[in-house]
């Protein structure tokens, strides 16, 4: 069993802001359950070391900080950021700091991102908040929250993203891109968009594959919440969104926003929450159908 | 006198700071702050009145429900739709809700709270035949043990057998809580973050076969809750039985309440519900909600003293940085001007003390077992024991209303918008409290305030200088190492804080109060 030598892939999760429904929803993971991802080798020979994650890491205070700058300066180049949240740059640190420095001042998230960035072999920004700033960054943006790329481009941190977007997003996303980076290596020339999303996950509209698209081709649309029919009139953000919820399903595959009747809000797309609000009001002027290509 | 510093305190949601001052091993004054600032209600300003459903959600990830369910309650009154909700709305509504808080209980009693009792490594020394228990002890052998190690070290007491079944609890809990996740899904669309709560009720339709899939993972749970749950939080009570005496708080307790039995009546404090609103004091005498009591005071936080002791319908929020005095960013939220603990512990007192048989039944003999009265909940126990308590009530009530539940039927009451309103929703999250107030005008949100349980819970002095719930829960306890104190984690974790709910208007940073710092 554990005779074979096995490769550890040291992994810090730092957490911005965000609500942990990231967290959350990779907990939720299905093949391979959380437990396989934490303690066993999640692909035969490599096991994911996570060495700093402050939702489930047994530590607190002093200590685990001790062990995250650790981590940083003994696995220089060797180690994958995971960001969770948006990065708060309002204030030098006064609306988001992780720890506290050796003369007890609070270091703010956004030094973290950047030096715990410019030190890692990748970044994946997990969840909305991270690929694009999402809900903290929507208008007024109080606290001027930026997204990991951003925060790059502004401080000239040219480490490979990843971007995995979703509010949150879905654990399959997540752990696929893992373990293609822990098989393949970093992604290759055309295997993120634009957008830096894996096109594996990201490829389609929400609308190209939806169970309810064959009422918008017949023109048949809800009228009302709760009723059978396309959720276009309503305001479903599926015709421009991104992501793979109607073929992969949500949560062990029982349900997804769609089926349930709740409509698509766009949560994966670049644009969430302001280009796609109001949720609940028909979107304007996008030319339908608008199949295989970008709108952004 | 020393001084304690945790930041960050983990296993918890959002991003906390607990500072102790501790002079003769025992802790003189406590003080906690938040990290981060979104300002969610800055945010939802000017937007679309249903928008606040889905954004309000996004508070908090662990309970987006409780913040949707809230939100649900305080639209459905301000479009005039309280009491009118068809019954099918209501029961799919309580299903998801339940099914979170199975979820989220479970979550805090294993991944969030056990490792403070419960020493992983001694699985190194297992030698049966378990498979989820031998990769545990391959995964020991690597010798790579993060995120379970470092840790504080000490005061660890389980013999290794209870020990070992303990860690395998915690790997069957992380597939209970997934599965109870997806139950909630059943109806809820997905999670977390559903799209099925609404105001006028639910998207999702009931059929029998979403029934019939509900029911069968829910067996699984009540099976998992009454055979692993509840007898682990007494293992814990039996090996850390000093726990009942650390921690105890205010002795205030504040319930909104659960879980609607009855929503036809259009004032949601007088509908019938499974929990039960009002007060509890120190003596256990239930005393009755009135939520013109709420405010919410500012003397030792960062805000214009002009502003505090308002009640939440006129909420303001007027940051002043560097306010002599203050030393946080989050507010004190009082009810009749005096201090009160939110949470599992409210709301399955204010039941008990309703004379709720169910509760009396599953209690009176948990704490018979240590010869203990009712008294003995205000504790660091008492809140574990509360929270399995609720899990388990809420449980086994489920079964009922999917048997309610008419194929067929509406789900959804249509609605205008109207030009200006105001609403109120009020229910008991998983971690206590939570209420949610609009002001609409001009069909748009002008005003949108949101008290959570942990704004209660963790919040600092207020106008006459009394202490928030942790802070006083935490001072005057002995602190036995001061270089791993066990003590105030342990505090700490038995309220379940959700930083980015009570910080979801405020904070910047704690300030630094000392020189000594423990490392």
């Amino acid at each position: 069993m554990a005779n074979i030598k096995t490769e550890e892939y040291p992994v810090i999760w730092l957490q911005g802001a965000t609500c942990t429904g990231c967290s959350v929803s990779v907990l939720n993971s299905v093949s391979p359950t959380i437990k396989n991802v934490l303690v066993d080798e999640v692909i035969p020979g490599k096991h994911v070391n996570l060495r700093f994650q402050a939702t489930v890491m047994a530590g607190a205070g002093e200590l685990v900080i001790k062990a995250l700058e650790e981590t940083w300066k003994a696995k220089k180049g060797g180690y994958v950021l995971v960001m969770e949240g948006a990065i708060p740059t309002k204030g030098d640190g006064a609306y988001g700091s992780i720890g506290e420095d050796k003369e007890g001042k609070p270091v703010s998230i956004d030094s973290r991102v950047e030096n715990l960035g410019r030190d890692a072999l990748a970044v994946i920004a997990l969840g909305t908040c991270a690929s694009f700033g999402g809900i903290p960054a929507a208008k007024p943006n109080p606290s001027e929250c930026v997204s990991v790329g951003q925060l790059f481009k502004s401080r000239n941190v040219t480490t490979p993203l990843i971007n995995v977007p979703g509010c949150p997003p879905h654990p399959d996303w997540f752990v696929g891109t893992v373990a293609s980076v822990l098989l393949n290596g970093l992604p290759k020339e055309g295997e993120l968009d634009e957008w830096s999303r894996p096109r594996a996950f990201y490829g389609q509209l929400i609308h190209e594959n939806c169970p309810r698209r064959a009422y918008y081709d017949e023109q048949k649309f809800a009228k009302k919440l709760s009723d059978p029919g396309c959720l276009y009139e309503l305001g479903c953000k599926g015709p421009v969104t991104h992501a793979d919820c109607p073929l992969r399903m949500w949560n062990n595959g029982v349900n997804w926003c769609v089926a349930c009747g709740g409509l698509c809000i766009g949560c994966a797309a670049p644009g969430f929450p302001d280009l796609v609000s109001p949720m609940y009001a028909k979107t304007a002027d996008i030319t339908l159908p608008n199949i295989g290509q970008r709108v952004v | 006198m020393g001084k304690i510093v945790i930041d960050p305190i983990t296993r918890i949601e959002g991003h906390l700071k607990v500072e102790a001052m501790v002079e003769g091993g025992e802790v003189k004054e406590a003080r906690s702050s938040g990290t981060l600032f979104r300002g969610f209600e800055i945010i939802l300003r000017g937007r679309d009145p249903r928008d606040a459903n889905r954004i309000t959600q996004r508070i908090c990830g662990v309970c987006p429900t409780s913040h949707s369910t809230a939100a649900a309650l305080c639209l459905d009154s301000a479009f005039g739709l309280g009491g009118s909700i068809p019954d099918n709305g209501r029961l799919i509504r309580n299903l998801i809700l339940g099914a979170a808080h199975i979820a989220d209980h479970i979550l805090h009693f294993y991944h969030l709270t056990a490792l403070d009792y419960v020493d992983v490594t001694k699985v190194a020394k297992y030698d049966g035949n378990d498979t989820t228990l031998n990769s545990v002890k391959d995964f020991i052998e690597r010798g790579e043990l993060g995120p379970f190690v470092p840790r504080y070290e000490g005061d660890y007491r389980f013999p290794a057998e209870v020990d070992q079944q303990l860690v395998g609890h915690y790997i069957e809990a992380l597939r209970m809580r997934r599965k109870a996740q997806e139950m909630c899904a059943i109806f809820a669309g997905k999670m977390p973050h559903n799209m099925s709560i609404v105001p006028g009720g639910v998207t999702e339709i009931p059929t029998v076969d979403k029934i019939a899939s509900f029911l069968w993972r829910l067996n699984e749970l009540r099976t998992f809750i009454d055979n692993v749950y509840l007898p682990d939080v007494l293992a814990a009570a039996e090996f850390y039985s000093d726990y009942f005496e650390i921690g105890a708080g205010c002795r205030n307790l504040l319930s909104y309440g659960g879980y609607e039995l009855d929503g036809k009546d259009p004032d949601l404090t007088r509908r019938k519900r499974l929990f039960k609103q009002g007060t509890v004091s120190a003596e256990l005498k239930l005393g009755t909600l009135d939520t013109g009591y709420i405010t919410e005071e500012v003397k030792h936080s960062w805000y214009e003293d002009s502003t505090s002791g308002r009640k939440p319908t006129q909420g303001e929020t007027m940051p002043k940085e560097g306010k002599s005095g203050a030393y946080s960013w989050i507010k004190s939220p009082r009810y009749d001007g005096r201090v009160y603990e939110v949470g599992p512990l409210a709301r399955v007192m204010a039941t008990y003390l309703a004379g709720d048989e169910k509760v009396k039944s599953i209690v009176d003999p948990a704490l018979a077992k240590f010869k203990a009265g009712p008294e003995v909940m205000f504790s660091t126990l008492g809140r574990h024991l509360a929270r399995a308590v609720s899990c388990k009530v809420v449980a086994d009530t489920m079964p009922g209303w999917l048997l309610e539940l008419k194929p067929g039927e509406p789900v959804y009451q249509e609605y205008e918008i109207p030009e200006e309103s105001t609403g109120m929703g009020l229910v008991d999250a998983a971690r206590g409290a939570l209420g949610h107030w609009i002001e609409i005008k001009d069909k748009r949100i002008a005003n949108y305030q949101c008290v959570v349980p942990s704004t209660w819970n963790m919040s600092p002095r207020d106008d006459k200088d009394q202490p928030g719930p942790l802070e006083q829960a935490i001072t005057g306890t002995r602190i036995k190492d001061e270089a791993n104190p066990f003590e105030i984690v342990r505090i700490v974790r038995s309220f379940d804080p959700c930083l980015a709910c009570a910080i979801h208007v405020i904070t910047p940073k704690g300030r630094i109060l000392g020189k000594y710092r423990v490392s």
